[in-house]
Parts: C-alpha cells; structure tokens; sequence
C-alpha cells in the first residue's frame, strides 16, 4: 500500500484518524477490494444530549457506513442506560478499528456483532480487591484472555480496607467462554478472592 | 398395594414421620429404634405410644435398639443421622437388613454418598432391594424420576438442594440484610440448625449431588461393579458464608441472583455459589428445593418441591416403600 505519509515509513505530526484512507481509497469500497460485510453493534448509551452522534462519529470516522440506528427510547439497562442498535457495513479488517474507537470514546459497547462476540459472562469477584491491585486483577484478565471487559461494578460499602464485591462484565468470542472463566479463576485463587461464576444451563 | 412391615430406625423427625404416617399408606411399623432404646412387636407396634414417650422421656420404648434390628420385618427404614466416613452406624444396619433378604429403604444419605460400591454389592449378593428417594430433594420424586426417565438419558442434574442455604441468600437479597443477621432469624424460624455448618458450607447439597452423580455414573457402566464411585471427597464444595451482602445487591443490578447451585454429571460434582441469570427456573427462593435435569429427548426437565421436613421426607420413604412392593 501507497504511504500518503512519507517513503521512510515515519508518520507526520499532521497524521490522523481520517490520513490512514488516502484520498485514492473509497471509505465504501476499499482496502484490497474485499467487500464491506454488514455487522452489528449493540451500544449503551446515558441518556444525555449529543449522545447519539458522539457514538455514530467513530464509526463513520473508521470507515464503516451507517445502515440502521435503533434507539431504543423505551427500554432502559439494568443500569439506567438506553440500548441503541447500530447496523453498518465495513471492509472485514476495519470492524474491529470501529469497535476499539468506540470505546476510546467511553462508549459502553455491550455487543459487537454476534459473530465476533457472540457470548457474554457476567461475574462476581469477591475479596480484598483493592488491597490485592484491582487494577492489575483486571488487566490480566483482558490480557490473558479473549475476552474483553464490557462493563465493570465495584461496591465497597463497607469501606476499601474491607471486603469489597465487584461485578465484571466480560464479552468474550464464540467459544471462549471457558477460557475466560478458567482465567479469572486462577487469577482469583492466586489474589485469595472468591469467584462467583455464572451457571450455564444447557450445557453438560 | 399390599402392606409391608416395617422397622424404621431413627426417632429423628423423618423416622417419626414414616412411624406416625406409615398407616396411612397401608403399612404397618413392626419395630422403631432410636439410638437407645426400641419398641418391638409383631402385631405393629403402638405408634402414638412410641411417639410420645420419645417426646417426654426421650426413648421410644423398653428393648434394646438390636431388638428392632432382628425384628421380622420385611423393609429397614433407615432414618438414623447422616454420617460421613465410614457412614457407620447406617451401614451396618443395611448390611444385616440385606444380608437378611431383606428390602431397605434410606433417608440417610450417609451409605449412598460415602459407600456406594459397598452397598451396592451387598445389594447385588442379596434378594432384596435398596431404594434411597428420601435421600435427595426431600418431598420430590428426583431418583424416581430419573430411574422412570433413564439416567443414561440424563447429561447433568442441577439444583437447589439445600433449603437453609437457598433461604438465607433469598433472605439476604430481598431485605438487603447480612449474612449474619439473615443466619440468626433462620436459626429462630427454625429454618437452620443450631450449626448450620452442614448447610451453609455446601455439604449437604453436595453429599445429594454425589448420590446423583453416582446413579449417572452407574448407568454407564457396562458393569455396575466396574461404574466410577463418587465420594464426598470427590466434590469441589464452596459455601455461602463468606458472600457479603453487596455482591448480591450487585447481582440484582444486572437482573441476576446468587444460588447454592449443586451439580452432578457422570464426570463429577460441583457445588458453590453461582450466578443464576434472570427468569432461570433455578432462581427459586426461600426453603424450596429444585432440580434440574438435561435430558437428551425432553431437553430441560424442573422438579421442584419442599427439600426438607419430616412428613415430606417421609412422603418419599413411603413411596419407596410402595415400589419395592
């Protein structure tokens, strides 16, 4: 591919999200001639002004073209949030840039097309979580795992000294489920912190 | 149906009811032991007799707890406390009812859950038959059913099995209370013992999961003798006792709630706290037991019922009784 930056691979100061599609590729039908494929992003978003548009900036921004919205006014999150639906088509290699945008943004993305992360796993992590490096706790789980961190509670009603409980909420691709799981518990065991797991019904 | 003689031991609230309840379903109680004492008599002993001396004077009649066990009768009711290890005394009592011929029907789950290849080789050397409903789930029909189903059918078996513990997490999330607090009212509404260890730290549940997981286990065996047995030992156990009250509130926040869920497959036995997500028929509250079965033709199959008490508990002896008839 043609460098609109400069022949020795540096990038420029002036080097943006919008540089990468130089003006010879069209956002709709580009990179390497593969065709866009439709995908589907499930959003949370706070029921503020400018909400919406600060969510669809980023997919538009990244090459995906915007095929339905669905603001779902009537129904609210768990967490007093509202879903919105987001239907979009983009070449194969962009769909994950969108997503990764998104939540640069702050943006809760609940799900990311049934394909790509088709599960999802909420559990309990109960212990000294502050004392043990919450932080640290959470960023071994994304990193040894498939999954990433969708959504992340923490209550310590009874003061960070004490024990504290958080809720994580974990998409995770098909099939990786297991995984996922078998990771927190070993992270867990080695912090001392007990698990709550989700049961799976349905499954052996 | 014709009615059987019975010889119940065990003065405990199960092994009172199946004395006080035995008639009603057309069987007559030959010999009823505590661990002290026994009353003995071929003609059917004085039930209400028996019964309210052990509530006064804390023995159920003159002979010798022995007595009750040479009796003639035809089913041994064993109702005496579970015990882990060696499951002693409760064995030794199926072994003297089976080396006998005899029929014996188990509330307590010490045998089946501790000694499972050993009772079933006295059973295999013996002409009579050893059934153990009461022993899982109370009042619901969990073995039957999977013996009428045909546990090689069944994937898995899931459920709420301990109604102490189910009642204190249910408790714990509707009122936002403590551990603590909720285990104190249990202990005064008599929902939980004066030691809720047993319950509380999942081995209750976990000792039902194991006489299930070994029913699953045999059913595969080419030959039962050869069937993997599974022992408390084998479980992997967690408790609900060190689940702080925030941890639930956060469950409910995302639509969920935390159960004392027991599992058991041919492979093995998992107890501990889990995640049950939202309209799962497993989100059962108070002391309600469920069980849950994947069955390769029916799919999911829920029974649920009342886990504990005497008259329930005895409703299952019973109805064992009334199959090996």
């Amino acid at each position: 591919m043609s460098d609109p930056v400069g022949g020795d691979g540096s990038t420029g100061a002036d080097e943006g999200a919008g540089d990468e599609v130089a003006d010879d590729v069209d956002p709709a039908a580009p990179d390497g001639g593969e065709r866009p494929q439709p995908h589907t992003v499930r959003l949370e978003l706070i029921d503020e002004p400018g909400q919406l548009l600060k969510a669809l900036q980023p997919i538009a921004d990244n090459g995906g073209n915007l095929l339905s919205i669905f603001h779902e006014r009537g129904n609210i999150t768990p967490r007093g949030r509202i879903p919105v639906e987001v239907d979009l088509e983009c070449p194969p290699d962009r769909f994950e840039g969108i997503v990764d945008a998104l939540r640069e943004e702050g943006i809760n993305v609940i799900q990311a097309d049934a394909e790509r992360y088709g599960e999802e796993l909420t559990l309990l992590l109960i212990g000294h979580l502050v004392d043990t490096d919450l932080s640290d706790t959470l960023h071994r789980i994304e990193e040894s795992t498939t999954a990433s961190l969708a959504d992340f509670s923490l209550s310590a009603a009874e003061g960070t000294d004490e024990v504290s409980s958080a809720r994580l909420r974990l998409a995770t691709r098909s099939n990786g489920t297991e995984s996922a799981v078998e990771t927190v518990r070993d992270i867990a065991a080695e912090k001392d912190l007990m698990v709550i797991e989700p049961l799976t019904e349905g499954s052996a | 149906m014709t009615g059987r003689r019975l010889a119940v031991l065990g003065a405990g609230a199960v092994g009172g009811s199946v004395v006080e309840l035995a008639a009603d379903y057309g069987h007559e109680v030959v010999a009823f032991a505590d661990s002290s004492s026994a009353a003995v008599d071929p003609d059917g002993i004085d039930e209400a007799g028996a019964l309210d001396r052990k509530e006064r004077a804390d023995a159920v009649g003159d002979g010798d707890p022995a007595d009750a066990l040479a009796a003639d009768y035809d089913v041994l009711v064993e109702a005496t406390p579970t015990t882990l290890g060696d499951a002693e005394p409760g064995y030794s009592h199926v072994e003297a009812a089976l080396s006998r011929d005899r029929d014996v029907v188990l509330a307590n789950k010490g045998p089946v859950a501790e000694r499972f290849a050993d009772v079933r080789a006295l059973e295999r050397d013996s002409a009579g038959d050893l059934l153990f409903e009461a022993t899982v789930g109370g009042a619901i029909p969990v073995l039957a059913t999977l013996a009428d189903y045909g546990p090689r059918n069944v994937s898995a078996a899931r459920g709420i099995l301990n109604g102490t513990a189910n009642f204190i997490l249910s408790r714990m999330t509707a009122e936002g209370l403590g551990y603590e607090h909720v285990l104190a009212e249990a202990q005064d509404l008599g929902v939980a013992e004066a030691d809720p260890a047993f319950d509380v730290q999942g081995t209750d549940a976990a000792l039902k999961c194991v006489i299930l997981a070994n029913v699953l286990s045999e059913a595969r065996a080419d030959d039962p003798a050869e069937a993997r047995e599974f022992q408390l030992t084998d479980a992997t156990v967690e408790g609900i006792e060190d689940i702080p009250g925030s941890a639930l509130e956060l469950a409910s926040e995302s639509g969920r709630t935390v159960r004392l869920v027991g599992e058991a497959t041919p492979e093995g036995v998992r107890v501990g706290p889990r995640l049950v997500p939202p309209g799962s028929s497993l989100a059962v509250s108070g002391t309600r037991n469920l069980v849950q079965f994947e069955h390769e033709h029916c799919g999911q199959l829920n029974l649920s019922g009342r886990g504990a008490g005497g008259p329930e508990t005895a409703a299952a002896v019973l109805a064992d009784v009334g199959r090996l008839s």
